[in-house]
């Protein structure tokens, strides 16, 4: 059989194995004693639980907290402001990734940049970068990357490719964060909001697309040190309930425990030849601002001194501002990307903030909690009102 | 050495006259447009209808048409959408300097095959070149009358009851041009749908069907026809996900990208209002042509949530489907 796309999601969006999995959810969720709240830390399972209604299908005593895995939402505006200002170099060229370009930073959006006459570009894959160098000799190209461990090998591989072709008009900004240590930050901060978000957690979903190439093992911590368990699922929305499913029987079970749902292609190890060719790159950053989370240590990764010169942070440094900006004051991003409001609490949701006017991150971003929100609304909360 | 455009053949003097004859008359010709008038003197239609498109579209050409046809399957399908058929259409083509003249005549081809399908008449022109790097390529504006054969078709019309079809699957315009631009190497026979709504809509009225709203999906997709008529009538538009039909093709690239087949663009492609008594025969009429067998009933017209269209899944839960939104870009991770 030739395998298609089609081969690939079919299986897992079919209506049965859904209704016989929220069945499931429902009866093992009776012996639960008190509501259990599951950080999915992935946007693109915010998107998914949203788009596909899961919520919906389950009990009231299975509640989402939508966490801050999105790299355009967590992105702060100064970073912004750099991409916004390398666009604007003489015979410079700026590639990024997809919704990137949409994204506000206190100069305007890589879009505005463009329509003023910058050349900025978005690509599908890194690589496409490459491709754009060696077809604009006359111009620097400078590639923003961005993106969780995902897309990070892509990064390094685009690096290693244009050593070994000797490209020497492609430069990089590195904006790759990691996963565990914003959800360390989540629930080791003693800042008073934090701490008392901190309550809420009870258990977490671990993107899978992170593990096939870092492993699972990056979410030991969490069930061994801080009794929070893990089940790292896939995206499609037979994978997500699943994943609720092994959740809440860990609970019933009386387990606290690491578990792969997505076993299709994640293991424990990850992808050991991807990690060391960004080892070979990268190296972690003492400290990295998110949007509306604050400096977490060791939550991003910069190039190695050895790549200094292909570094367009140190090439531009002179261009480049280091002062820190406040968010729009209305704007509650901070505050949903940690978990403490849904995106309808905010004040300015749906009004002042829209996708195609977005005051704040999480509502630029398709993966962004308040775009999946405005988008696919909330129809109906519970199973109980059908 | 390859012939193209040159300044001087948007001059108004000898050489744009050549140009004008030896491309567009030449294909183009009839017996008004040949009068060389200023304007084109018509017989009077009875009950008219007019609409004006421009077309700017890269690439120019694309896996099941080209911006020629595209200028006159647009402006006639706007006029099929109100029960009108097409009957004169003007062209205004703007065409930058270094054009290659091959792919000029090759467009104008184009218009000249497609021409014949709404029973229309190109009846005035004007061709103007402008300097190397001011437009892309080409770009082709189309005005067009035509003359109504059904009273009352609009989206004033649309009722609370009222069943909501697709003429076909969705989402083949937008999805082959991200394919074609983005150079994307998919071993797919994926064309789009560009084509003249006219024949189908004649059919439907021949057989006596009085739809009450029709629209070609165009920019926006089969999602912003929808949310357009729920808005403008303050009713809900409920649609079934599971009914609306969508390629493996086009699937497939709205999988790979995080696209919507409901915000991709179509052009040959339309949804009807119309009476839930009527859609047995309209289904019928509309799998006689190409792409018809996967005509549809989609769902209703409700009123639950005003001014929305909501999605029911075939798994039991609902959501809003929006109007969409910005610039389509594909999904980081």
């Amino acid at each position: 059989m030739n395998l298609t796309l089609k081969n690939l999601y079919d299986d897992f969006r079919d209506p049965k194995t859904i209704k016989a999995l929220a069945e499931l959810i429902t009866q093992e969720a009776e012996k639960l004693d008190r509501p259990v709240n599951i950080m999915e830390v992935c946007g693109g399972h915010t998107h998914t639980i949203m788009k596909y209604g899961l919520k919906q299908l389950l009990p009231e005593k299975i509640r989402f907290i939508h966490g801050p895995g999105c790299p355009v939402c967590i992105m702060p505006k100064e970073r912004i402001d750099h991409a916004y200002i390398l666009a604007q170099q003489p015979d410079v060229i700026l590639v990024t990734l997809g919704d990137m370009i949409k994204v506000p930073g206190s100069k305007g959006s890589l879009q505005q940049a463009r329509s003023q006459g910058a050349d900025v570009r978005f690509v599908y894959s890194p690589l496409d970068a490459l491709k754009i160098a060696r077809e604009n000799p006359e111009k620097r190209v400078i590639f923003f990357a961005i993106g969780f461990e995902t897309t990070t090998p892509m990064t390094a591989a685009l690096i290693d490719r244009a050593e070994k072709l000797g490209v020497t008009n492609l430069l990089y900004h590195i904006n790759h964060v990691t996963v565990p240590e914003v959800m360390r930050e989540l629930i080791d901060s003693r800042d008073e909001h934090i701490d008392s978000y901190n309550n809420r957690i009870d258990a977490f979903i671990g993107p899978s697309h992170v593990s096939v190439i870092a492993g699972a093992k990056i979410y030991r911590e969490f069930p061994e040190r801080y009794g929070r368990p893990v089940v790292v699922s896939g995206f499609e929305p037979v994978d997500v309930m699943e994943g609720v499913l092994m959740l809440v029987r860990q609970f019933t079970q009386g387990r606290c425990e690491l578990e792969i749902q997505y076993r299709r292609s994640v293991t424990m190890e990850g992808n050991l030849s991807a990690q060391r060719q960004i080892d070979k790159f990268f190296e972690k950053r003492e400290l990295f601002k998110w949007r509306g989370l604050g400096n977490i240590p060791h939550s991003a990764l910069k190039l190695r001194e050895a790549y200094a010169h292909l570094d367009a942070e140190k090439v531009y440094g002179e261009q480049l501002p280091v002062e820190e900006i406040e968010d729009h004051k209305l704007c509650i991003c901070g505050d949903i990307l940690r978990g403490m409001a849904e995106p309808t609490e905010c004040q300015v949701f749906g009004t002042a903030c829209t996708p195609s006017k977005p005051l704040g991150s999480c509502m630029v971003s398709s993966e962004g909690a308040c775009a999946a929100y405005y988008k696919y609304g909330d129809l109906l909360q519970r199973r109980s009102d059908r | 050495m390859k012939k193209t455009i040159t300044l001087a053949q948007g001059n108004g003097g000898a050489e744009n006259h050549a140009l004008i004859k030896e491309i567009f008359w030449r294909h183009l010709g009839n017996e008004i447009l040949d009068r060389g008038e200023d304007a084109a003197v018509l017989e009077a239609l009875e009950r008219p209808a007019f609409t004006t498109d421009s077309f700017t579209i890269s690439p120019l050409f694309f896996p099941g048409g080209d911006i020629g046809k595209l200028s006159v399957c647009g402006t006639c399908n706007d006029l099929a959408m109100m029960g009108a058929q097409p009957r004169y259409l003007s062209l205004s083509v703007v065409i930058e300097e270094g054009f290659e003249l091959r792919m000029l005549e090759k467009i104008v081809r184009s218009i000249k095959k497609e021409l014949p399908h709404n029973d229309a008449l190109i009846v005035s022109g004007d061709t103007k070149v402008v300097p190397r790097g001011t437009v892309d390529g080409l770009f082709i504006t189309t005005s067009g009358i035509g003359e109504r054969r059904c009273e009352g078709i609009g989206i004033s019309q649309i009722q609370p009851g009222d069943a909501i079809v697709v003429s076909r699957d969705i989402g083949r315009h937008g999805a082959a041009i991200f394919a074609a631009r983005e150079g994307m190497e998919l071993e797919s026979a994926l064309e789009s749908d560009c084509a003249s709504l006219w024949p189908q809509v004649a059919s439907l009225l021949e057989a006596g069907i009085k739809p009450h709203a029709l629209r070609d999906a165009t920019r926006g997709g089969l999602a912003a026809v929808l949310n357009e008529w729920a808005e403008a009538n303050n009713l809900c538009i409920e649609v079934e996900e599971e009914e609306i039909p969508v390629s493996n093709e086009v699937r497939g690239i709205c999988e790979l990208l995080g696209f919507e087949p409901a915000f991709l663009a179509n052009e040959g492609t339309f949804v009807l209002a119309l009476d839930p008594a009527d859609v047995p025969l309209a289904l019928e009429i509309l799998e006689a042509f190409p792409g018809g067998e996967e005509a549809m009933r989609i769902g209703e017209v409700k009123g639950d949530y005003p001014g929305k269209v909501v999605l029911n899944s075939p798994w039991g839960t609902r959501r809003f489907l929006d109007w969409p939104t910005g610039e389509l870009l594909p999904r980081i991770c």
